[in-house]
C-alpha cells in the first residue's frame, strides 16, 4: 500500500521520495529510499551494478509499481498515476540505452515527442507549423544534431543517439530529467559535449543522472546519492561521498 | 499544393501511384473485360478494402489481426440483412407459414422477426450499422486487449479465436443467421435490382470510388503526427508511453479504423455477389485477407490493394486447373513474401521499378516549411 499523501509532510522539495520499497518476489530492489531533490538540482546516483539506480527510475516514472512508500513531485502523488500522466505532470526520462525511432528522420523523433497533440484526435488534428518547426530547430542545435535533421535516426553514431533521446525529453520542457546513464559508450570528446550540454540545459529545471564515470559525475554533480543494495549508503558534495570509507568498500574500491 | 499533396498521396510518385491505380481500375479494366470477369475484380476489390486496413494495423501499427474476416463479415451481414428483408417482402413469401420473414428463418420454424434484424429494415439505419457495429465490436476487443498491454503474438491469437468462435456462432444459429449456406437470394436495393448487369457495372464504380476514397482518407491518417505516432510505436512502445501518450488508445483508434474499413469492403461484397456467408468470416478467409497485404507489401496502401487483385487472379486461374494445390501454393506465396520480400510487391516495385519511380520518390519541398511535412517515408 502506498502512504496516504495527506499524512505525509508537505515539502518544498521538487521530488520527494518517502520510504519507497519494491519488492520482486521477496526481493527487495529498493528498500526503504528516501531521496529529495531540489529545484535547479542536479542529482547524480551512483553505486554497483544491482543496487536498485534504475529500479528508482522506473518507480518514479511509473515503469514499475512500488510495493509501499510516496513519490511526490510538486506535492502531487506520483504512484497511483499512469505513465503518461507522469510525464503530463513534468517528469522526463531517459532509457539506459538509446531509445529512439531508428525508422523515422531526426525531425520527426522530435515531432513525435513535441509536447502538443498527445490524445487520438489532437494527434490527428496537429500541424507542424513554423512554431513547432522552430522548437525542433531549436533543440537538435542544442544537441549537435542542427544538420542530420532529414536522416533517418537509424544511422547516427550511438553517441548522436543518447543525445537525440535527450532532445526528444527536452521538447516536452520537463521540470526533472531523468537520465540512466547519459555518457556510457560515448568518446571522451562526446562526454565532455554532453557534460557542456547537461550544464546548459539544466536551467530552471532538475535532473537525476545515474552515472558511473567518476570525472563526469563530479563536472556536473551538484550532490551524489550512493546506493547500495535498495538503500542510501551515503548522500553529499562528491568530495564528501569520495572520501567516505563505505563507498570505497562497495565501490568506487572495485 | 505540394503540401496537399505531400498530405494526402505522400509526395509525387505517391500521386503517381495513386492516379496508375485509378486508370487501372476505373478506365483500363472496364475497357477491357467483360461484364463476368468486372464483377470478379469488383469482388477482389473489395478485398482490397481489408489489404489496405492491414497497412494501417499491421504496417504501421505494427499490430497483426489474424481475425479481418470478422469485420468485413459483420459489414457484409448488415447489408446482407437489409437486401434480406427487402426480399423478403408478404408477397415474395407468400408461400411460407410465416410470410414476410426470411426463408431460412421460416424453414427453422421461427415465426416472428428477431428483435435485432428489425433496425435494417431502414436503409439509414443499416449503412450507420454496416460501419458502427464492427467498429463497436473493434473497439470492445482491442480496449480489452490494449489496455491490459496484451499485445503482439498474443493478439494475433486471440483476434484469430474470435474469428473462428463467431464463424461458429453463426453457422449454429442457423434460424437467426441463415447458418452455413448465410444469407442468399438477394434481389433488390430499394426496388433497383443488383443481379443486373448494368447495377454490377454500377456497383464495380461505386466500390472503386470508396476504395480509392479510402485510401486517401488512410494517406491522411499516415500523414498525421498519428502516422508518425504508430511507427514510433512499432519501434519503441515504451519511448512513446514515456513520451507522454496513452498508447493503448492509439492502438484501439487504428484497429477501429481498419476494422470499419474492411466492414465497408464487407458491405460492397455482399451488395456486388449478392450473398454472404460465414465462409468469409473465419480463420482461413482472415488469413488470405493477410496475405493480399504481404504480397502487395504491408507498407503500401496502394500495393495492398495490387496484392489483393494479383493474388485473386492467380487463385481464380490456379483453382480452376488445380484446386487441391492452391492452399499450398497459397502458404508458400505467404512464407515467401514475408522471408523474402518483407515489402512485398510495393518494395519490389521502389527498388526495381523504372529509376526516374524512384528519382520523384522524393517527398516534394514546401515553400512555407523548408523540411516539409511529416510524411513517412516508404508510404507509397
Ligand atoms: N522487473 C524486475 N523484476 C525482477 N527483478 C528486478 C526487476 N527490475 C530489477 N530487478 C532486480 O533489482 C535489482 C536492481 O536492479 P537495477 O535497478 O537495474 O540495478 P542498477 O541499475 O543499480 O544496476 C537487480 O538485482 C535486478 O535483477
Ligand atoms: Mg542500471
Amino acid at each position: 500500500m502506498t502512504t496516504n499523501p495527506s499524512t505525509a509532510s508537505n515539502t518544498d522539495f521538487l521530488l520527494a521520495i518517502e520510504d519507497l520499497t519494491v519488492s520482486f518476489d521477496g526481493f527487495k530492489a529498493v528498500n526503504g529510499l528516501n531521496l529529495y531533490v531540489d529545484r535547479e538540482e542536479i542529482r547524480v546516483i551512483i553505486g554497483p551494478n544491482g543496487a536498485g539506480k534504475t529500479t528508482v527510475l522506473d518507480l518514479i516514472c511509473g515503469k514499475t509499481r512500488a510495493t509501499s512508500g510516496s513519490i511526490r513531485f510538486h506535492n502531487r502523488e506520483l504512484t497511483r498515476l499512469a505513465e503518461h500522466e507522469i510525464v503530463w505532470a513534468g517528469v522526463g526520462r531517459k532509457f539506459q540505452n538509446p531509445a529512439i525511432y531508428e525508422n523515422l528522420t531526426v525531425a520527426e523523433n522530435l515531432v513525435v515527442s513535441y509536447p502538443k497533440g498527445r490524445s487520438v484526435f489532437g494527434s490527428l488534428g496537429f500541424r507542424r507549423d513554423a512554431t513547432v518547426q522552430t522548437r525542433v530547430e531549436e533543440v537538435a542545435e542544442a544537441v549537435f544534431l542542427q544538420d542530420r535533421l532529414d536522416e533517418p535516426a537509424g544511422i547516427l553514431s550511438h553517441g548522436q543517439k543518447q543525445w537525440l533521446e535527450i532532445g526528444m525529453l527536452l521538447i516536452q520542457e520537463p521540470e526533472l530529467i531523468m537520465l540512466d546513464e547519459p555518457v556510457a559508450g560515448m568518446s571522451v570528446r562526446e562526454r565532455q559535449q554532453t557534460g557542456e550540454l547537461l550544464a546548459r540545459i539544466c536551467q530552471g529545471r532538475s535532473m537525476l543522472i545515474i552515472e558511473h564515470d567518476m570525472d563526469f559525475v563530479r563536472s556536473i554533480a551538484h550532490k551524489v546519492t550512493v546506493m547500495h543494495q535498495g538503500k542510501i549508503l551515503v548522500e553529499g558534495s562528491m568530495d564528501k561521498v569520495h572520501d567516505d570509507p563505505r563507498v570505497k568498500e562497495v565501490y568506487l574500491g572495485h | 499544393m505540394n503540401q496537399a499533396v505531400n498530405k494526402l498521396f505522400g509526395g509525387l510518385s505517391g500521386l503517381v501511384g495513386f492516379l496508375l491505380l485509378a486508370g487501372l481500375i476505373l478506365i483500363v479494366l472496364p475497357g477491357v473485360l467483360d461484364g463476368f470477369r468486372l464483377n470478379l475484380v469488383g469482388k477482389y476489390l473489395t478485398y482490397a478494402f481489408v489489404a489496405v486496413s492491414l497497412v494501417l494495423c499491421w504496417g504501421y501499427g505494427g499490430i497483426l489481426s489474424l481475425g479481418q474476416g470478422i469485420f468485413f463479415g459483420l459489414g457484409g451481414y448488415c447489408m446482407a440483412m437489409f437486401l434480406k428483408l427487402e426480399a423478403s417482402s408478404p408477397a415474395n413469401t407468400a408461400i411460407q407459414t410465416t410470410p414476410g420473414i426470411p426463408d431460412f428463418m421460416d424453414w427453422n420454424q421461427i415465426t416472428a422477426l428477431p428483435w435485432f434484424w428489425k433496425p435494417f429494415y431502414s436503409l439509414p439505419l443499416t449503412l450507420i450499422a454496416i460501419v458502427a457495429l464492427p467498429t463497436l465490436f473493434a473497439w470492445l476487443i482491442s480496449f480489452a486487449l490494449f489496455k491490459r498491454r496484451v499485445g503482439g503474438v498474443y493478439f494475433s491469437i486471440i483476434t484469430q479465436a474470435i474469428a473462428s468462435i463467431l464463424t461458429i456462432l453463426i453457422v449454429g444459429q442457423q434460424g437467426y443467421t441463415g447458418g452455413i449456406n448465410g444469407i442468399t437470394d438477394l434481389r433488390t436495393l430499394l426496388g433497383w435490382d443488383i443481379r443486373t448487369d448494368e447495377a454490377k457495372w454500377v456497383l464495380y464504380f461505386v466500390t472503386c470510388a470508396l476504395l480509392l476514397g479510402v485510401i486517401v482518407l488512410s494517406r491522411l491518417i499516415l500523414t498525421s503526427k498519428l502516422g508518425l505516432l504508430l511507427v514510433a510505436l512499432r519501434d519503441q512502445e515504451d519511448r512513446v508511453r514515456f513520451s507522454g501518450y496513452d498508447v493503448a488508445n492509439i492502438k484501439i483508434f487504428i484497429f477501429c479504423v481498419a476494422a470499419a474499413i474492411s466492414a465497408i469492403g464487407g458491405a460492397m461484397f455482399t451488395l456486388q455477389v449478392g450473398f454472404m456467408s460465414p465462409s468469409f468470416v473465419g480463420v482461413v478467409p482472415s488469413i488470405e485477407l493477410v496475405i493480399f497485404a504481404a504480397v502487395g507489401g504491408r507498407y503500401s496502401l496502394i500495393g495492398a490493394v495490387y496484392g489483393a487483385l494479383l493474388v485473386n487472379a492467380a487463385k481464380t486461374m490456379f483453382s480452376e486447373s488445380f484446386p487441391e494445390l492452391w492452399l499450398y501454393l497459397m502458404g508458400g506465396l505467404f512464407i515467401a513474401a514475408v522471408l523474402l520480400f518483407p515489402r512485398g510487391i510495393a518494395g519490389l516495385v521502389e527498388r526495381y521499378g523504372p529509376p526516374a519511380m524512384a528519382a520523384i520518390g522524393k517527398r516534394l519541398p514546401v515553400p512555407a516549411l523548408r523540411r516539409g511535412a511529416p510524411a513517412v517515408r516508404s508510404a507509397k
